[in-house]
């Protein structure tokens, strides 16, 4: 699949109108033709397109993701050094999203028509129709501009000594707008699935076996129902992770987080082709080695993938 | 589903009136006010895309009045925005972009999904695997990123802004039209179909297909609000054509100006957030009016 992701990406590097002997003449005002062949040569762009192709392979597999226009460095360096903000952010934002999610459709589903039941409805399909980087505007207007107790933007204020206990408060303080922004599509959208698989675990027997030998409201709920209920929320946003780190790119262009999406959305206006194909390939692989975790959770949730394996 | 069902609305217990199916179906629709809702606005917002220049003669880009003039102010209901531009009139156009775009872009994210769904589904074997894997390949591939380096690789207009939604929304509606070709394949009359003779052309046309329908058509809804949401975060980045007028172009050319003029940007973004609204309440009063036995639940 990683294979397909390097073959892909080449493809569609080549199918790019100009390569980087335009782009590099363009830069230094016009070549001759005998400069943009040796420029051709040196990248190694006269070679037949097969054997373009392996040596891109080759280099990808070792790691090497070729070296930024702009910035004149190895991209490999450069996403490394921009990945930990949007994992911090993303994954934050998930976490928050099943928890709070899984949280409302239990409680919607202890009550299937009471008023909560409505709200994560409703909730469910505002969550889907609101567009993020408005949410996000919103409760910029709402935090920042009438309450004023929310920073703007950035990752940190640049002027908290690094490291100290104040340093982590502050990320901490310049999270909170970026993840309530993010977790809140999937937080609507996990509602309603968690309320509807609930809903489906509180009527089978092995539930009404619980109630049946006493066991309170609390308990069945909480220790029967709520573990099975769980799986198709995890599953989702296993599935999902390549469109949360989608809307990773958006927000973080709007709070300008240092993270891999600002990266992504400012290479793409630089045209700087070999950073962005490079945070397309290493999104991909996030991806891929979240869907092998869901996986394993999906093990740890329900036994009976567990023993069928074994079986 | 198609049968038609016998019902008795208002009427006492002896007379059964058989009722045809395309009434029903409305009848079913309507009982879901929110859905007529939505119907109703999401065509009052067609009808505004459709009839723009006649309702409004100016040209979006044109500099009409002081830059952020509040709305309601000089008789400008939405105020204007940061370079004058009169927010009502960018609205009213914005709806045209937004609404081609989208419709394009879901149009082409069915075909593509249908396509590769439906073949999957009903040959199974290799073309199965072929096809699931290449449809595994785009669910890894972070969708908005990817349609954003597509707009950007080759041009930045609104046919390119189309096919790059496409391109990275259709595996959803793929894996929903696999698992019901793979599911009606098996059942009777499809069965007895084949043993007439029909070819498999006739058989995923117009045998399949019409049994499929009902959850593609609620699921196109979906498809539907997806890539108006698609189209608004690329024109809000800036990667869509810059020379029209759309409501994420109107929220990104503003956003720098959030805290002074709010509502340059909150009124586009509640003009989406409607639209997809719209869009998603008409999927669900379908979907009820396919599944009239799901709404007594």
């Amino acid at each position: 699949m990683l294979l397909a992701v390097i073959v892909f990406n080449f493809i569609l590097l080549s199918l790019v109108p100009g390569d980087i002997a335009d782009t590099l003449a363009g830069e230094s005002g016009g070549a001759s033709e005998e400069v943009m062949a040796d420029i051709r040569r040196t990248y190694g762009l006269d070679r037949p397109f097969h054997i373009q192709l392996a040596t891109y392979v080759g280099k990808v597999v070792q790691g090497d993701l070729g070296t930024s226009y702009y910035f004149n460095m190895p991209v490999t360096e450069l996403i490394l050094g921009r990945v930990g903000p949007t994992l911090l952010l993303v994954v934050t934002a998930l976490v928050l999203a099943i928890l709070i999610g899984t949280l409302f459709g239990v409680i919607a589903s202890r009550r299937p028509n009471g008023l909560f039941s409505h709200f994560v409805t409703v909730l469910a399909l505002v969550g889907f129709s609101a567009p993020v980087f408005w949410t996000a505007f919103l409760l910029i207007v709402l935090f920042v501009a009438i309450l004023e107790i929310m920073p703007l933007s950035g990752l940190v204020d640049p002027t908290t000594p690094r490291g100290a206990l104040a340093w982590y408060l502050d990320v901490l303080h310049h999270m909170f707008l970026p993840v309530l922004s993010l977790s809140s599509i999937y937080l609507a959208a996990y509602s309603r699935l968690a309320r509807a698989s609930m809903m489906d675990v509180l009527g089978s027997d092995y539930i009404r076996t619980a109630r049946a030998k006493g066991l309170g409201e609390t308990a069945v709920t909480y220790k029967h129902a709520l573990r099975n209920a769980v799986i198709p929320v995890i599953t989702i946003a296993g599935l999902q992770f390549s469109h949360i780190f989608s809307g990773a790119v958006v927000v973080e262009t709007v709070f300008t987080w240092p993270g891999l999406g600002t990266l992504a959305f400012e290479s793409i206006l630089r045209g700087d082709t070999p950073t962005i194909m490079g945070i397309l390939f290493f999104s991909a692989m996030i991806v891929i080695v979240v869907n092998l975790l869901t996986d394993l959770a999906y093990r740890l949730a329900d036994p009976r993938i567990r023993s069928a394996r074994n079986a | 589903m198609t049968e038609p069902r016998k019902t008795a609305p208002g009427s006492g217990p002896g007379t059964v009136r058989i009722e045809r199916p395309a009434v029903e179906f409305l009848r079913m629709y309507a009982r879901n006010w929110a859905a007529v809702a939505g119907f109703l606005v999401f065509s009052t917002i067609v009808f505004a895309a459709l009839f723009a220049p006649l309702i409004l003669a100016v040209d979006p880009f044109e500099m009409v009045w002081m830059p952020f003039t509040p709305p309601g102010q000089d008789g400008y209901v939405f105020g204007t925005d940061n370079l004058g531009r009169d927010m009502l009139t960018a609205i009213v156009y914005g709806a045209r972009a937004t609404l081609v775009v989208g419709a394009s872009a879901a149009a082409l994210t069915i075909v593509i999904g249908l396509t590769i769904g439906s073949l999957a589904g009903y040959y199974r074997g290799w073309v199965d695997e072929v096809l699931m894997r290449i449809t595994e390949f785009f669910q890894v591939l972070p969708p908005l990123l990817l349609a954003m380096v597509l707009v950007a690789l080759f041009s930045p207009t609104l046919p390119t802004v189309a096919i790059a939604i496409g391109v990275v929304t259709w595996t959803g509606v793929a894996r929903l039209a696999r698992a019901e070709f793979m599911r009606i394949r098996e059942l009777e009359f499809v069965k007895a179909a084949r043993s007439i003779g029909s070819r498999d052309r006739r058989i995923i046309w117009r045998v399949i297909l019409p049994n499929a329908l009902p959850p593609l058509i609620v699921n196109a809804a979906l498809t539907v609000g997806i890539a108006i949401l698609f189209e608004a975060a690329l024109s809000f980045l800036g990667l869509s054509d810059p020379n029209v007028m759309s409501w994420g172009k109107l929220i990104g050319d503003n956003r720098d100006y959030l805290l002074d003029a709010p509502w340059t940007v909150t009124i586009p973004g509640v003009a989406i957030f409607l639209t997809v609204l719209a869009v998603s309440l008409i999927g669900d009063g379908l979907n009820d009016a396919f599944n009239p036995r799901l709404r007594e639940r």
